[in-house]
């Protein structure tokens, strides 16, 4: 079957599957929902991570500005943050009509994911100058020290954690964030698959490969590494915020800036699906989470343990994941063949 | 008297106590072949990596198209138009040469948003043009990584060509690659340097090559310069026949 | 800030938080010390580090729970973390040795998060600590207070550095080891066994961080999750001293002791961890510029 044909067919499928979730999975949805997410938290650390060569353990950070920025401002419209948080557990004065809630949602989501852009270009400008582990081990104590901070910031709830507003009831919320989530993995998913395909991929990819050539070749190396944090943090901040209101309740250390979960698993899932590629992170994150929702439980208390052992083996011994051993294994199926690439260049072509 | 388009002024370098370069001068004009010869140590690479901005220099100056360049980094230096070729090569081994080519077009024109145009939108005929010319064509679309060390040092220097720079550095470009095919290198550096007008500065250990291909040479030997002038010159100078050709 | 006018006004307790600084620094110069060997001889940074130190306290307390002296648990929790770490290296390390700097990271991070874990199930999350039955020196006037298992767990801390140092320079394998550190291919021409040597290293830096672990629990105190911050602190102390330099090492794990002590002082206990992540960020980007300004970079 001829491979654009395919891509297309599961695109279309993916694309019914999504927006058919409430029929399909009516008992499931807000799982539904965060698997979406999870496919947002992959395919945004790959952008960094498989295709620039620059793995993130802080990513999280993102997350957690994200959920943070738009719960603030969800609330911060209309009533005084520090009072609301004061109050701990939202209070019965702090009521949300249907209107205020919208509202609120469509300018905390876009807060959200600014907010954690500007961090990362800031971040960015200043510890992506440096080479790919040492840029690592910088993001190592983001996650942790993002969660110390938030955990003592008095405005934010502190160690308490803070509430997302109460939707009033006449808000199918379940339904609302199951769509909200399912249009953000699909927005993010089409930018990406339009970002790869521009020159600007190419620049990454040459960064991943050969950095001192990149350099000695000219290419503003530093500046291309920022620019694709920023646009991974953005969509991380968005996601952020869907997710804290769909947890209903934002801790510090255990939700917003979980690294030890969430930080861990998005590096997981891009690996495992296959990094580097563009449905790699997708089928990563689904495998992973279909696995985690349906064995979790099975562990208990081992699951972190679980989850150790999970990174070594995939690194060690299936580093690339999914997609990239379909590729290997069947190059002509999984991978673009020479004519295709012919063809794609001719069509462009000056 | 033209400004050289690069004009190295007493460059001395040291790494702890080994002295590279001391007090190194040498001039390249526009349009020009130039060759850097001398024996293993005798500080050519150090030389080369100065002039390139991979580390500072101790002492003197480093101009290139009238401007002091030996505080700026790699990247900056690069932009300017000099490039250079690395003696172990390097390509981007999981990018087609295509690839590989088509993000090396110069980016000195275009800004930030120039790269978000497609890949497949400008210099696809000249990257295949420039892959013809060294004969890697047939190889377009496999992987660069896949390809030989002796396609592979053709690549990077196609990808240095279609980079359009005033001047390009090689770092030993005949090394290791198979006697049979020198000729076909040597004949492309000419080309590449009547055609396209770039100037080239090349370290060599292969006397045929350089013999042929320079129009002028500076030979170094520990750390210094010591001599310099027409190929015929310098076959002749019994300092560099002694130190270097030996019994030639 | 008042606890900053607390510090001017009374000088003393600048005293007191240096030399806690210190006691504990010389801790985390031990355990940098074997980070740097790791790194410098395998190119590995070793993300587990500070879970083996973790693991060593571990090891000395269920020592302790035997009814043993809490000085035992030095060479039991060495020798334990010793075989861990060749067995570490002998499942997993030996694939990555030659690997991208990334797989190593990720690795070693696997390995961290999986200790942490194993930890915490079986001991709890609990900060626990393994009494010494030692007190306290009291000095100019009872301002300045020294714990004794402090200055115990200092002295033991730079005799084990001394060890492991001169052992380094004297024995067969330590020369084996630096000849590899300097060039594999040429320590693998000459005969020596490359893969014996990384295990060994691997190994040896296990039981350092072991030792470590025993003279932390004793001296101060430990819990599942205490391995990051020691981690990132070995880091941070190898990138301000540089791969070889001993004497750097030493000083700046000193250095970053008081730093810590001074910083949780003045701005709270519990922002003493955030503190320590953020000086890492400071770090590197300082390290950074300092290089830049000589066109490198980290490398």
């Amino acid at each position: 079957m001829n491979r654009r044909l395919a891509n297309v067919i599961a695109i279309v499928a993916l694309g019914v599957i999504g927006i058919l979730g409430p029929w399909l999975f009516p008992a499931h949805l807000s799982q539904f929902s965060k698997l979406w997410l999870f496919i947002v938290l992959a395919l945004t650390w790959d952008l960094l991570g498989g295709q620039t060569g620059y793995n993130s353990f802080g990513n999280v950070v993102f997350f957690g500005i994200g959920m943070y920025a738009a719960a603030v401002t969800q609330v911060g419209l209309y009533y005084p943050v520090a009072a609301y948080t004061a109050a701990k557990g939202g209070g019965t004065e702090f009521v949300f009509d249907a209107a205020q809630f919208y509202t609120g949602l469509a300018l905390g989501l876009p807060v959200g994911g600014l907010l954690a852009a500007l961090a990362a270009a800031a971040l960015g400008m200043v510890i992506l100058g440096m080479r790919g582990h040492y840029f690592a081990i910088a993001t190592l104590g983001l996650a942790i020290a993002a969660g110390e901070l938030a955990a003592g910031w008095e405005y934010i709830g502190a160690g308490s954690g803070m509430v997302t507003p109460t939707p009033p009831d006449t808000i199918d919320t379940t339904l609302l964030f199951y769509y909200l989530s399912f249009a953000l993995a699909a927005v993010t998913f089409g930018f990406l698959a339009w970002l790869y395909s521009t020159r600007f991929g190419l620049a990454i990819n040459a960064i991943r490969d050969d950095e001192d050539k990149a350099e000695a070749m000219g290419h503003h190396t530093t500046r291309n590494k920022v620019v694709t944090w920023t646009i991974s943090a953005f969509f991380l901040g968005v996601a952020g915020g869907i997710f804290g209101n769909l947890s209903k309740f934002i801790d510090p250390i255990d939700v917003a800036f979980n690294g030890a979960e969430v930080g861990v698993w998005m590096i997981l899932m891009a690996i495992l699906g296959g990094k580097g590629t563009l449905w790699g992170p997708v089928i990563g994150a689904a495998v992973f989470y279909v696995t985690k929702e349906l064995f979790w439980t099975y562990l208990l208390g081992w699951q972190r343990v679980a989850l150790g052992a999970l990174i070594v083996i995939i690194v060690v011994f299936f580093p690339q994941g999914i997609v990239g051993w379909l590729k290997e294994r069947w190059p002509e199926r999984f991978g673009p063949s020479r004519e295709e690439m012919e063809a794609a260049d001719a069509k462009g072509g000056a | 008297m033209t400004q050289p388009l690069l004009d190295v002024r007493n460059v001395s370098k040291a790494f702890g106590g080994v002295i590279a370069n001391r007090n190194i001068s040498l001039k390249v004009n526009r349009g020009q072949i130039v060759g850097l010869i001398g024996p293993n140590g005798s500080g050519k690479t150090t030389l080369f990596n100065s002039i390139v901005g991979y580390h500072p220099i101790d002492d003197g100056e480093i101009w290139f198209k009238g401007e002091e360049i030996s505080r700026y980094r790699v990247g900056r230096i690069a932009r300017l138009g000099l490039l250079r070729t690395f003696q172990q090569t390097r390509i981007y081994g999981r990018m087609t040469c295509m690839e590989n080519m088509l993000i090396s077009l110069p980016e000195r024109e275009s800004s930030f948003f120039g790269l978000l145009k497609s890949r497949h939108s400008a210099g696809i005929q000249r990257a295949k043009d420039l892959l013809e010319f060294v004969g890697l064509y047939s190889k377009r679309y496999h992987y660069a990584g896949d390809l030989s060390f002796g396609q592979q040092k053709l690549l990077e220097f196609a990808m240095a060509l279609i980079n359009e720079p005033e001047m390009l550095l090689l770092d030993e470009p005949t090394a290791g690659i198979n006697p049979t095919l020198i000729n076909g290198l040597i004949d492309r550096l000419k080309r590449a340097n009547e055609e396209l007008g770039i100037t080239l500065l090349v370290i060599e250990h292969n006397m045929r090559v350089i013999m042929n291909l320079a129009e002028h040479i500076y030979c170094l030997a520990h750390g210094e310069m010591l001599a310099e002038g027409s190929p015929e010159e310098i076959r002749n100078d019994q300092r560099v026949i002694d130190a270097y050709l030996g019994a030639h | 800030m008042d606890n900053l006018n607390l510090l001017i006004q009374a000088p003393i307790l600048n005293v007191q938080l240096l030399l806690d600084g210190l006691w504990i620094g010389a801790i985390f110069a031990l355990a940098a010390f074997g980070m740097a060997l790791v790194w410098g001889v395998m190119n590995i940074i070793n993300v587990a580090q500070g879970e083996f130190v973790m693991l060593g306290g571990f090891i000395t307390l269920m020592i302790v729970e035997a009814g043993l002296s809490p000085l035992f648990g030095i060479p039991v929790a060495a020798v334990v973390l010793f075989v861990l770490g060749w067995l570490l290296y002998r499942v997993i390390i030996w694939r990555i040795v030659d690997a991208d700097m990334f797989i190593s990271l990720l690795a070693t991070f696997g390995i961290s998060i999986m200790m942490q874990q194993l930890m915490n199930e079986i001991f709890g999350s609990d900060v626990r600590t393994a009494e010494s039955g030692l007190g306290m020196f009291y000095l100019f006037d009872n301002m300045v207070t020294v714990s004794q298992i402090k200055v115990l767990a200092f002295v033991l801390a730079f005799v084990i550095g001394l060890a492991l140092w001169m052992f380094l320079k004297r024995s067969r394998l330590g020369q084996a080891i630096r000849a590899t550190s300097q060039n594999p291919r040429a320590a693998r021409i000459l005969g020596i066994d490359t893969d014996r040597v990384y295990a060994a290293t691997y190994a040896i830096n296990a039981a350092l961080c072991g030792a470590a672990g025993a003279l932390v629990v004793m001296a101060y105190s430990i819990h599942p999750y205490v391995g990051l911050p020691y981690t990132v602190r070995s880091f941070m102390i190898v990138i301000m001293a540089g791969l070889g330099n001993l004497g750097g090492v030493i000083a700046a794990g000193l250095g970053l002791g008081a730093a810590e002590q001074f910083a949780g002082f003045l701005l709270g206990a519990e922002y003493q961890l955030a503190f320590v992540f953020l000086l890492l960020v400071v770090v590197l980007v300082w390290r950074q510029m300092m290089l830049a300004r000589r066109r490198q970079y980290l490398k």
